[in-house]
């Protein structure tokens, strides 16, 4: 009853804003992708409602130098073939200035080479390493890369003088664009992987692959992947007795795997975007005030907890006012202008691009968190 | 609106391949996406691992997969009805796992992008308009074949298995060869259709090849209309639309998408071809009683 | 740990996964016997009994048993509703339309449970106790226990029920010739409808006792559903041991598989066993050669 209320409202502010839109100028179109339905729904969900959520207070403070955004929406349900068709539709169609998603590396790539024939700037909220390595014209992206995480946790094994580890990564997108990293990133920090096990998005027990785990001597455990399956590897891992430190990926990175993994997860660690300890940051932190007016605003309109993935959202929308208000709203204007961002304090980090860079992001975009007391704390 | 219906056409092609199996051998496959996903995979790869030339991966792709079918055959189609409705599902489902796991061939889960355009000496198929008129190309092929193919002694042939498999071995029809024969004529084609998505997309990924893929196929042939080569393009043409214009449901989509099969096949067993003449012929009695035939 | 109690680990994980399997694939085989239909809709009645046991408890706050019995009940009104509102109307039931209409139901009970308790997964208390038990080496939860114990539960009162009552022998008469059943004055409508009622409540079983471990989200059903039906199909559709032996077998050969073998290729071996079993035995392994020879 919840999401129906839920929509009822959004639907609701979109009339209002329709009507706003009527009395002014012609709105600025922005297209957005989202794979709202479907398997990465976990992803498009918070996004699109964050995109929404940031058009609208846009539209509501005056909109951009007095003209306002109208946000077109389409669901891709994390399918490449529907992701091409939606933004067909997005560019010769509804003629979108821009446009910010898809959620998925994979609806990414299969829409890229329509956007750069078209020439319509891409803000992608997809992690991927391949989306913008090698740099693309009209692509960038705001979720920060799966490489950086790695490197993150990479660096607090060596502190730990761990060098023997099993890596468990799901078999989607996610999982084996981390378990790729996880591998390549290994030999550079003298690590060495002892098992490489996968499994499915939809797997119901996962002891299998824990029990072999536990006959090897690793020294840590590495696990890759989005909810529910991290906090069902924990709780087997439990219920094992597996007594390994466990590290997961920032796609657990919201309350919700607490809730989910429940005593297992305490001192679980895992590197995650800022705005998981928002609250928490020292008071000099750059980003502290975008993520503490993110996370007020989401609980406000959505009454849930504004996450990670959402932020994606919040910045490639954010990092596209900016440059419409600063260069028209031309895309080809639009894309020089994206390209020349620095010192963009958002949520998934500082961004600053350039012609050789279209991630825009640093390995400072993570801060490694550790489960205790129900909660989130730093690691130092 | 070009670019949905290049894959109005590309799905037209392979409703019509399996209506070959299911409508006129009367023989069910659960897992169709597996072979369109081969077809798919076979040239994408080609071309951007190995550098082949668009139009050779295609043929290479299309015999390959049909002589895979061929060879599966004999074993799949000695079942029947939910048996073989199972062992079709499970080779989809192989299939479908080997797409993600060979990540050194097929990129696995996150898809394998940058396959090249098909092309004809500088004239390159680069645009939905040029794609269309390809795809349709094709389609018209595929549609062509099937309708010969239906009225030719095989089609006869096929129509008596579907109806009684010991009447038409009493017949002397080499009821076993035959079904095999069509079951890889039919991989075939998903192939081609394959192929083809491949090489417009240019970007393919195994999600796009699983389970719920095969089931929309069958879906698309038994609402268009079982048998009828026509009903298969009706079929592909209303389920490839429908999520666009379902579009106004947000993201209750698969509410109506579930609601609209459940009623289908209440009101419209026949599917389109024999539903909506059904409807219409209703809804004008009287003129229908004035006309004598 | 020695390979020997890691084998025993695995044997003990596939035997829980693998009773899962067994109850939602009986539901299968209880359909299709008496109904010839293949409900593609039963993986949905899994979800349901686990999310509708979380919403009893979490949103309406009742006591575990009380949501639990108001689950079963609930997903048995919507499966009996289903065959009223779509099934006995079907004026051209043939086999295909059959199967197309229940995808439509499984679609369509999806998609109205996302629209009401959303897309998050959740997670259901356990039954007893959260402590590991010691076996040989390897180690269980209290919950494995009960789903060991009602599965066995569920399958003793089946076969009480399709031997010992009335309407448990109608109904068999009727998996064997329904036309003949009918004669002999068995209202087979009824018995339809008894199908429906009798395997949406087992499926809900089976998703309420693997909820606590396995947690549930309004698309759990459709993975459950396809095991489940692997499972009949191995057991050769009876609604009796052969299913139950069928779905432990899928899921010991995946745990092993998943542990001995490649975990990435887990799925893909159990299927590659099944697709050997059809090819050698298609009659199912656990069942006698049948008549059907056209």
């Amino acid at each position: 009853m919840l999401s129906m209320t839920r929509t009822l409202f959004v639907a609701l502010l979109i009339t209002a804003q329709a009507t706003i839109v009527l009395a002014a100028a012609p709105p600025i179109k922005i297209g957005a992708l989202f794979a709202v339905t479907g398997p990465a729904s976990f992803l498009g969900e918070p996004e699109r409602n964050t995109a929404q959520m940031v058009v609208d207070e846009i539209n509501q403070s005056g909109g951009i130098k007095g003209r306002m955004l109208l946000l077109i929406t389409y669901d891709t349900q994390g399918d490449a073939t529907r992701a091409v068709q939606a933004a067909t539709r997005l560019i010769k169609e509804d003629k979108v200035v821009a446009i910010i998603g898809p959620s998925t590396t994979g609806d990414t790539m299969a829409i890229i080479p329509l956007v750069e024939k078209s020439q319509i700037p891409l803000i992608s909220c997809a992690a991927g390493i391949k989306i913008t390595e090698p740099v693309k014209p009209w692509v960038f992206k705001t979720a920060q890369n799966d490489s950086l995480a790695v490197a993150k946790i990479y660096e607090h094994l060596v502190k730990r003088k761990i060098t023997k580890i099993s890596i468990l990564t799901v078999s989607d997108s996610f999982g084996s664009s981390g378990r790729e990293q996880l591998k390549n990133q290994a030999a550079k920090y003298g690590i060495q992987i002892l098992s490489d096990d996968t499994y499915g998005p939809k797997d119901t027990d996962m002891t299998p692959q824990l029990t072999k785990i536990r006959t090897n001597q690793s020294q840590a455990l590495i696990c890759w992947g989005t909810n529910p399956g991290p906090a069902l590897i924990a709780r087997n891992a439990k219920q094992l007795g597996l007594k390994l430190p466990l590290y997961m990926s920032h796609g657990v990175s919201s309350k919700k795997f607490i809730d989910l993994a429940g005593d297992a997860a305490e001192g679980i660690i895992l590197p995650s975007g800022r705005v998981l300890v928002a609250d928490i940051l020292p008071n000099s932190d750059k980003q502290k005030k975008s993520l503490l007016s993110y996370v007020k605003d989401y609980q406000k309109h959505y009454k849930a907890e504004g996450d990670h993935f959402g932020g994606h959202a919040w910045d490639a929308v954010m990092l596209l006012k900016s440059a419409i208000s600063k260069s028209g709203e031309n895309p080809a204007s639009i894309r020089g202008q994206l390209e020349k961002t620095k010192n963009f304090y958002g949520i998934g980090g500082i961004f600053n691009y350039s012609p050789a860079d279209h991630s825009g992001l640093g390995k400072d975009a993570f801060v490694l968190v550790e489960v205790k007391g129900k909660d989130w704390k730093l690691v130092p | 609106m070009m670019n949905v219906l290049v894959f109005v056409g590309i799905n037209t092609i392979l409703a019509v391949a399996l209506n070959l199996l299911l409508g006129y051998a009367g023989q069910i496959s659960l897992g169709h996406a597996a072979f369109f996903g081969l077809g798919a995979y076979i040239s994408g790869v080609l071309t951007v691992t190995y550098g082949l030339n668009s139009w050779i991966s295609m043929f290479i792709a299309a015999t390959a997969t049909g002589i895979l079918a061929f060879i599966l055959g004999f074993p799949i189609l000695k079942l029947k009805g939910h048996y073989l409705a199972m062992a079709t599902l499970g080779f989809g489902i192989i299939v479908y796992i080997v797409f993600n796991e060979t990540v050194a061939l097929t990129g696995g889960p996150s898809g394998l992008s940058g396959i090249p355009n098909l092309g004809i000496a500088s004239l390159t198929f680069d645009s939905d308009i040029k794609n269309y008129y390809l795809v349709w190309l094709f389609a018209l092929i595929s549609i062509f074949l099937s309708l010969n193919l239906a009225d030719s002694r095989i089609g006869r042939a096929l129509r008596a298995i579907h109806d009684s498999e010991v009447a038409a071995r009493g017949m002397g029809v080499n009821v076993r060869l035959l079904k095999v024969q069509i079951f890889a004529l039919s991989a075939l084609l998903s192939a081609v259709a394959g192929s083809l998505y491949a090489h417009t997309m240019t970007f393919i990924s195994p999600a796009s090849f699983g389970f719920n893929f095969s089931v929309e196929l069958v879906t698309m042939v038994i609402i268009g209309g079982l048998g009828s080569i026509y009903g298969s393009f009706l079929g592909a043409a209303l389920l490839t639309l429908l999520p666009e214009i379902l579009r106004a449901f947000q993201d209750y989509d698969i509410i109506v998408y579930g609601l609209l099969l459940i009623l289908m096949t209440m009101f419209m067993p026949g599917g389109l071809v024999r539903g909506v003449p059904g409807i219409l012929l209703s809804l004008r009695p009287a003129r229908k009683q004035g006309r004598e035939y | 740990m020695n390979l020997s109690q890691q084998v025993i680990q695995y044997i003990l994980s596939g035997l829980t996964t693998g009773s899962i399997y067994s109850l939602i694939g009986l539901g299968f085989a209880i359909i299709f016997n008496s109904t010839g239909i293949i409900n593609f809709a039963q993986g949905e009645f899994v979800m349901l009994g686990g999310m509708l046991t979380f919403f009893f408890i979490t949103v309406v706050k009742l006591p575990l048993l009380v949501a639990i019995l108001f689950a079963i009940l609930i997903s048995t009104l919507v499966g009996v509703t289903f065959e009223r509102l779509a099934i006995r109307p079907l004026r051209k039931a043939t086999p295909l339309n059959l199967v197309i209409i229940t995808i439509g139901a499984s679609i369509l009970i999806r998609g109205l449970a996302m629209m009401i308790w959303g897309k998050d997964t959740h997670s259901l208390p356990m039954f007893s106790g959260n402590d590991p038990i010691f076996v040989s080496g390897a180690t269980i939860l209290p919950q494995h226990l009960w789903i060991l114990g009602i599965t066995l539960l569920v399958i003793i009162i089946n076969k009480l029920y399709f031997y010992h009552s009335i309407s448990g022998k109608a109904m068999r008469a009727c998996s064997y010739n329904r036309s003949a059943a009918s004669l002999v004055g068995i209202d087979v409508k009824r018995m339809v409808f008894f199908s429906f009622a009798i395997s949406s409540a087992m499926g809900s079983v089976a998703g309420i006792i693997a909820a606590p471990l396995t947690m549930t989200s309004y698309d759990v059903g459709i993975m459950l559903g396809l095991k489940g039906f692997c499972a009949a199909i191995i057991g050769g559709m009876s609604s009796g041991m052969g299913t139950v032996l069928g779905g432990i077998l899928l899921g010991v050969l995946e745990s092993l598989g998943a542990g001995l073998i490649s975990s990435g290729y887990k799925d893909a071996i159990a299927f590659i066993i099944l697709l050997l079993i059809l090819f050698i035995r298609p009659q199912g392994i656990f069942r006698k050669a049948e008549t059907e020879r056209v």
